[in-house]
C-alpha cells in the first residue's frame, strides 16, 4: 500500500498500538461474512478505486465528490485511538485521517441540519456477506451533529502510515474512539446531513440491544454481557480483562456533550 | 415410524449392504482412538494458541472450538440410537465414548471460559450465570453432563440397574437443548451453524418422543 505521510496529534494515547497483523486480521466487517477471518480473506475483490462519496441533504454544497476531491489539500493526522467493540474487546489502531468535521465546514452545513447519517457501499459481487440478509444493507450508521463536529471524530484514510488496508473499511472510513467499534462505519459512500435522527443498523436489527448512542459505557450493560470489563488483543493468552473506561477513556473530552442526558435511556 | 415401513424397507433393502459392511467395521474398530483424539485435539489447540496459530484472539478460538465440537459430539452422540433404529447402523459402542469426550470439552470450554476468557473475575462470572441467560443455559449444560459422566462406569450400570441408568441419561437431552440454546443465544445477527445443531437436536428428541409414544415410556429403551 501508499505510504502516507502524517503528523502525530494530542488526541493520541501513548499506550503501545496493536500490531498490523492483529489490526487487519481481526475484524468484524459483515459485508465480507460473519467471521472475524472474513474479511481478510475476501476483501481483497473489492474495488476501491474509482471511489466517490455522495454528499446530501441540508448541506449548502451537494454533490458527488471524488475521494481525492476530499481529500485533496487535507492535511493528515496520525491518530492513535483506543478501540472498544461492543463485543468487549478492545485494540489500539494508529489510524491516520482527518476531522469529519473540516470535510463539514468545506461542503457547508445548513442551519436545520441536526444529525450526519452514513452508508457504506453495496456490491454484493464484491462483496459476498451481502448476498445474505444477515444485516438489512446497507449498513448504516449516524451521529448527532454536534458528535459529527467534534475533534475526536475522524475519517480515516489508512493505518500504521499506510492507506487503509480493505478490511478495515478502505478507501474511507469513520472513526469515533469514545464509542462502540460499530458506529465507525467502513468503505463510505454517502454522508447525509438531516434535522431528524437517522436509522443506524445493528438499533434496526436489535433496538434493545444497539442504542443510537452506542458510547463506550460500563455502567451499562449490553443485555446479554457486561459492558464493565474488556479483553485487550494481542495481550496474551494470560491477560485477563482490563476494566472498561468510561467513554472509553475520552470523557475529558466528550462527556460535555451528554450533559443532562441519561445515558441509560440514551445507550 | 418415522419414515414409511415401505420407504423405510427400500431404504434397507438398498443400504443393506453398506449398512452391514459399517456395522462390521465399527465392530471391529476399537473405541480408544476417540479418547486419544479427545486428548490430543485441546493439546494442539493450546499449543495454536501459544504459538499464534489462532489468531489475534486465540481465548475466544479456543472456547468457541472446545465449545462446538461439545455440541458437535452431543449431537452425534444422540444421533446413535436412531440411526440403530432407522437404519440398523448399529454404533452403540462408540456412545460412551464419544459422551466422555464431549463432557471433557465441556469442562474444558467452561475452564477457558473461567479461566481464560473472564481472568478469574469471579464477581462478574458469578454474576454472568445469574444474569446473562445464555451463560446460564451453557451451566445447565454443564451441570446435567455431570451426573452421566459420574454413571458412565459399567460397575454404575450395575449398580443402578438398567431402567433407572437409562432414565437418568435422559438428561443428555437437557443437555443438548441447553448447549444448543447457548449457542444460539450469545451470537450476533443470524448465522446458519447454531441454528442446524438446534434443528437437528430437536428432529432426534422429536424422533425419539414419538418412539415412546408408540411403545410406552416405561418400556423405553435404551435413553
Amino acid at each position: 500500500a501508499a505510504r502516507l505521510q502524517a503528523r502525530p496529534s494530542r488526541y493520541s494515547t501513548d499506550e503501545a498500538p496493536n500490531s498490523f497483523e492483529d489490526i487487519t486480521s481481526y475484524n468484524n466487517f459483515y459485508e465480507f461474512g460473519l467471521d472475524k477471518s472474513d474479511p481478510a480473506a475476501n476483501a481483497h475483490r473489492l474495488t476501491v478505486n474509482p471511489w466517490s462519496v455522495r454528499i446530501d441533504g441540508l448541506v449548502e454544497r451537494p454533490g458527488t465528490y471524488d475521494l481525492s476531491d476530499l481529500t485533496r489539500g487535507v492535511a493528515l493526522e496520525e491518530r492513535i485511538y483506543r478501540f472498544r467493540c461492543v463485543e468487549a474487546w478492545a485494540m489500539v489502531v494508529p489510524w491516520i485521517g482527518f476531522e469529519l468535521g473540516a470535510l463539514l465546514n468545506r461542503v457547508g452545513v445548513k442551519p436545520g441540519a441536526r444529525f450526519v447519517a452514513f452508508e457504506t457501499l453495496v456490491r454484493p459481487d464484491e462483496m459476498p456477506g451481502q448476498r445474505r440478509p444477515v444485516l438489512d444493507w446497507p449498513y448504516r450508521e449516524g451521529l448527532r451533529l454536534d458528535e459529527a463536529m467534534h475533534p475526536l471524530t475522524i475519517l480515516a484514510t489508512g493505518l500504521y502510515g499506510e492507506e487503509l488496508p480493505k478490511q478495515n473499511g478502505a478507501p474511507i472510513r469513520l472513526v469515533v474512539p469514545w464509542k462502540y467499534g460499530f458506529k465507525s462505519i467502513k468503505s463510505i459512500v454517502r454522508i447525509s446531513l438531516t434535522d431528524r435522527m437517522p436509522k443506524t443498523t445493528w438499533n434496526m436489527q436489535n433496538p434493545r440491544e444497539y442504542g443510537f448512542y452506542a458510547n463506550v459505557n460500563p455502567n451499562v450493560d449490553h443485555p446479554r454481557w457486561s459492558q464493565a470489563t474488556e479483553r485487550r488483543i494481542g495481550a496474551g493468552l494470560f491477560a485477563g480483562r482490563q476494566k472498561t473506561q468510561m467513554f472509553n477513556g475520552y470523557g475529558e473530552y466528550v462527556a460535555g456533550l451528554y450533559a443532562g442526558q441519561d445515558l441509560r435511556v440514551d445507550f | 415410524m418415522w419414515i414409511s415401513e415401505p420407504m423405510s424397507r427400500l431404504m434397507l433393502a438398498g443400504g443393506a449392504n453398506l449398512v452391514d459392511r459399517v456395522n462390521a467395521l465399527a465392530r471391529s474398530v476399537p473405541t480408544w482412538p476417540i479418547y486419544l483424539a479427545g486428548l490430543i485435539y485441546p493439546a494442539l489447540l493450546f499449543w495454536q494458541a501459544i504459538t499464534g496459530a489462532l489468531g489475534a484472539d486465540p481465548v475466544k478460538a479456543m472456547e468457541h472450538a472446545l465449545g462446538i465440537w461439545a455440541l458437535r459430539l452431543i449431537v452425534l452422540g444422540l444421533a446413535i440410537t436412531p440411526a440403530r433404529r432407522l437404519l440398523r447402523l448399529n454404533l452403540m459402542k462408540f456412545r460412551r465414548a464419544i459422551g466422555l469426550v464431549a463432557f471433557w470439552f465441556v469442562c474444558l470450554h467452561f475452564l477457558t471460559w473461567a479461566v481464560l476468557d473472564m481472568g478469574l473475575l469471579w464477581g462478574q462470572i458469578a454474576a454472568d450465570i445469574a444474569k446473562r441467560p445464555y451463560v446460564t443455559a451453557g451451566i445447565v449444560g454443564l451441570l446435567a453432563l455431570i451426573p452421566l459422566a459420574a454413571t458412565s462406569t459399567d460397575s454404575a450400570i450395575r449398580r443402578m440397574g438398567p431402567v433407572r441408568w437409562r432414565r437418568l441419561h435422559r438428561l443428555v437431552h437437557v443437555a443438548a437443548l441447553a448447549g444448543a440454546i447457548h449457542y444460539v443465544w450469545l451470537v450476533k445477527a443470524w448465522p446458519v451453524e447454531p441454528f442446524i445443531y438446534l434443528g437437528l437436536i430437536l428432529a432426534f428428541q422429536a424422533i425419539r418422543l414419538r418412539h415412546f409414544l408408540r411403545i410406552g415410556w416405561q418400556a423405553g429403551s435404551a435413553g
